[in-house]
C-alpha cells in the first residue's frame, strides 16, 4: 500500500543532506510552508541552495534560515523587500550569492524542469541585464533568451488538503508555485491543513496529483491562527 | 503629491491621470495593473464595462481590497495586500499566470516607471544604483504580457527633468514595449516613429512638452495636424 503520510515534518525532512538544492513554494505568506521551513531550521542541514520567489521577511521562516547562514545562494525574483533585513545585510556583506531571476522565468524554468523541456527561449528580459552572456534568437520576428530548467533535490511546498496518495488542493491564491516546484524536485514535501480519506478529494478538483509528492505532512488548520481571525 | 503644482490647471494629479487612463479600457478587458501607482486604475473603472483584473499571483476576477473582517491570508494581490474575489474568478499556478501574461492573453498591462524612451523602451525595475538589493519581480514579465502596454507617471521626475526620455539611462526593464503613456501633462503614443503627443492636458502646449523632453514630438493631438507632422 502506498502512503506518502508522514507523522512529521521533522520525519519528512530527516534526509536532506548539506549542498541540496531546495525549493521552497509560496508568494509572500500566502502558501509558504512555515512548519516545514520551521523543521528545516531545527533540521540542521547547510550550505544550501533555495528557491524560492522572496528572499525571506521579518526574522522568521525563511529569513531565520538565511540568519543562521545555513543558505549559500538563493534563486529568486524579489529578495528586497521592506522586511527583508536579513537578506540585505548578507548581501552586502557579500555573504549570500543571489541569482535573480524575472518572476515568469522563474516560474517557466521551474515547470520546464518538471516536464522534461531542456531549454527554453523566452521574450522576458531580452537585452536588458538579466539576459546578459545568455545565448539569443530572433524567431518569427520577435527577439528571445534561452532559460534553462531549475531542478531541485526537494521542494516543500503548502497545500490545503492531501490525501496519502499525496494528491492536494489549494485553496485560492495560496497555490502559486506549489504544483510547479512539486513536478520539478526529486522529493516534494507538502505540508497541508488536513490530510483527508482517499476518495475524499473530488478527482476533478485535485490540481496536482500524487505523483508530483512524495510525503504530506498534516500540520493542521491555519484558519485556527490568530491572522486568521477575520476568515474563521 | 500634488499640493506644489504651480499651474494645477495644466497638470493633473495621480487620480486624474489614472481616471483618464481608466476611460480607455474597453469593455470585456482582460487586464493587470502593477504595483503602486496603476493600482490607482482600479477606482476609476468604467461601472457600465465588465474588465477583469489579473493578479500575477495566480487569479483573474480580482476584487477590491479586503477591509477588517474579511481579509484572507490566502488571498492577496501580486503586491501582497489581501483582496477579494469578484463572480467568475478563477485561481492557476504561477506557470499558467505567466503564460498567459507572455502568450499575450491579457488584453492590458498598466506599470509605473522611472523612464520610458520615445520609442516605448522601458526602465522600472532598477535604478542602477551600486549598493542597491536588486530586485524585479514580475516587471520584465508584464512589460512583454499584454497586446497593449500603458505607462502612467508624472512627466517630470522631482528634480524637474523629464522622465521621457530619448534613450534610458537606467537599467533596462523591456525594449519597445510601452506602446502608450499616460502622464500629468500629456498622453503620448510610442511606437518605432518616436513620440506623438496624443492629448494635452489643459493649456499645455506641444512646444512647452518639447522643451521640457528635449524631444521631437509628432502633433497627434488633431488629425489635421498629425498629416502636417
Amino acid at each position: 500500500m502506498i502512503s506518502k503520510t508522514r507523522s512529521s515534518a521533522a520525519e519528512a525532512l530527516a534526509d536532506i543532506p548539506d549542498g541540496a538544492t531546495i525549493m521552497i513554494g509560496g508568494f509572500g505568506l500566502a502558501g509558504q510552508p512555515v512548519q516545514l521551513i520551521d523543521a528545516l531550521l531545527e533540521q540542521g542541514s547547510t550550505g544550501l541552495t533555495i528557491v524560492s520567489n522572496n528572499a525571506g521577511n521579518g526574522e522568521t521562516g525563511l529569513a531565520a534560515l538565511l540568519g543562521a547562514g545555513r543558505v549559500k545562494k538563493i534563486i529568486c525574483s524579489f529578495p528586497r523587500q521592506t522586511d527583508s533585513q536579513i537578506f540585505d545585510a548578507l548581501y552586502r556583506a557579500g555573504r549570500i550569492e543571489l541569482e535573480l531571476v524575472p518572476q515568469g522565468n522563474l516560474a517557466e524554468r521551474i515547470r520546464a524542469a518538471g516536464a522534461g523541456i531542456g531549454a527554453f527561449f523566452t521574450p522576458t528580459g531580452f537585452g536588458t541585464a538579466l539576459a546578459e552572456g545568455k545565448e539569443t534568437r530572433t524567431i518569427a520576428g520577435r527577439d528571445y533568451v534561452l532559460e534553462h530548467p531549475i531542478t531541485a533535490d526537494y521542494a516543500l511546498i503548502s497545500a490545503y488538503r492531501g490525501d496519502r496518495l499525496g494528491n492536494l488542493t489549494y485553496r485560492r491564491t495560496s497555490r502559486n508555485f506549489g504544483p510547479i516546484m512539486a513536478s520539478a524536485a526529486t522529493v516534494t514535501v507538502a505540508q497541508v491543513d488536513r490530510i483527508v480519506p482517499l476518495g475524499d478529494l473530488d478527482p476533478e478538483a485535485v490540481v496536482t496529483p500524487g505523483i508530483f509528492v512524495d510525503s504530506v505532512v498534516e500540520t493542521g488548520d491555519r484558519f485556527e491562527r490568530e491572522e486568521w481571525a477575520d476568515v474563521r | 503629491m500634488s499640493g506644489d503644482k504651480a499651474e494645477p490647471h495644466n497638470s493633473w494629479t495621480r487620480a486624474e491621470i489614472a481616471e483618464r487612463l481608466a476611460a480607455d479600457i474597453p469593455d470585456g478587458a482582460y487586464m493587470n495593473l502593477g504595483i503602486g501607482l496603476p493600482t490607482l486604475v482600479s477606482n476609476y473603472l468604467p461601472k457600465d464595462r465588465e474588465i477583469i483584473l489579473h493578479t500575477e499571483n495566480g487569479m483573474l476576477g480580482m476584487g477590491p481590497e479586503a477591509h477588517p473582517g474579511h481579509i484572507d491570508p490566502d488571498l492577496i494581490n501580486a503586491g501582497k495586500i489581501p483582496v477579494t474575489e469578484l463572480p467568475g474568478a478563477s485561481y492557476f499556478h504561477h506557470g499558467d499566470s505567466f503564460g498567459m501574461m507572455r502568450g499575450g492573453h491579457l488584453d492590458v498591462c498598466v506599470l509605473g516607471a522611472f523612464q520610458v524612451s520615445q520609442f516605448g523602451d522601458l526602465a522600472n525595475w532598477s535604478t542602477g544604483a551600486p549598493d542597491s538589493i536588486p530586485a524585479v519581480g514580475g516587471a520584465m514579465d508584464l512589460a512583454i504580457g499584454a497586446k497593449s502596454v500603458y505607462v502612467m507617471m508624472e512627466l517630470a521626475s522631482k528634480g524637474g527633468s523629464s522622465k521621457l526620455v530619448e534613450a534610458c539611462s537606467y537599467p533596462l526593464t523591456g525594449i519597445r514595449c510601452v506602446n502608450r503613456l499616460y502622464t500629468d501633462r500629456a498622453i503620448f503614443q510610442l511606437d518605432a516613429d518616436g513620440a506623438t503627443v496624443l492629448e494635452l492636458v489643459g493649456a499645455t502646449t506641444v512646444d512647452e512638452l518639447r522643451t521640457l523632453t528635449g524631444l521631437t514630438l509628432h502633433d497627434g493631438t488633431s488629425r489635421t495636424e498629425r498629416t502636417l507632422s
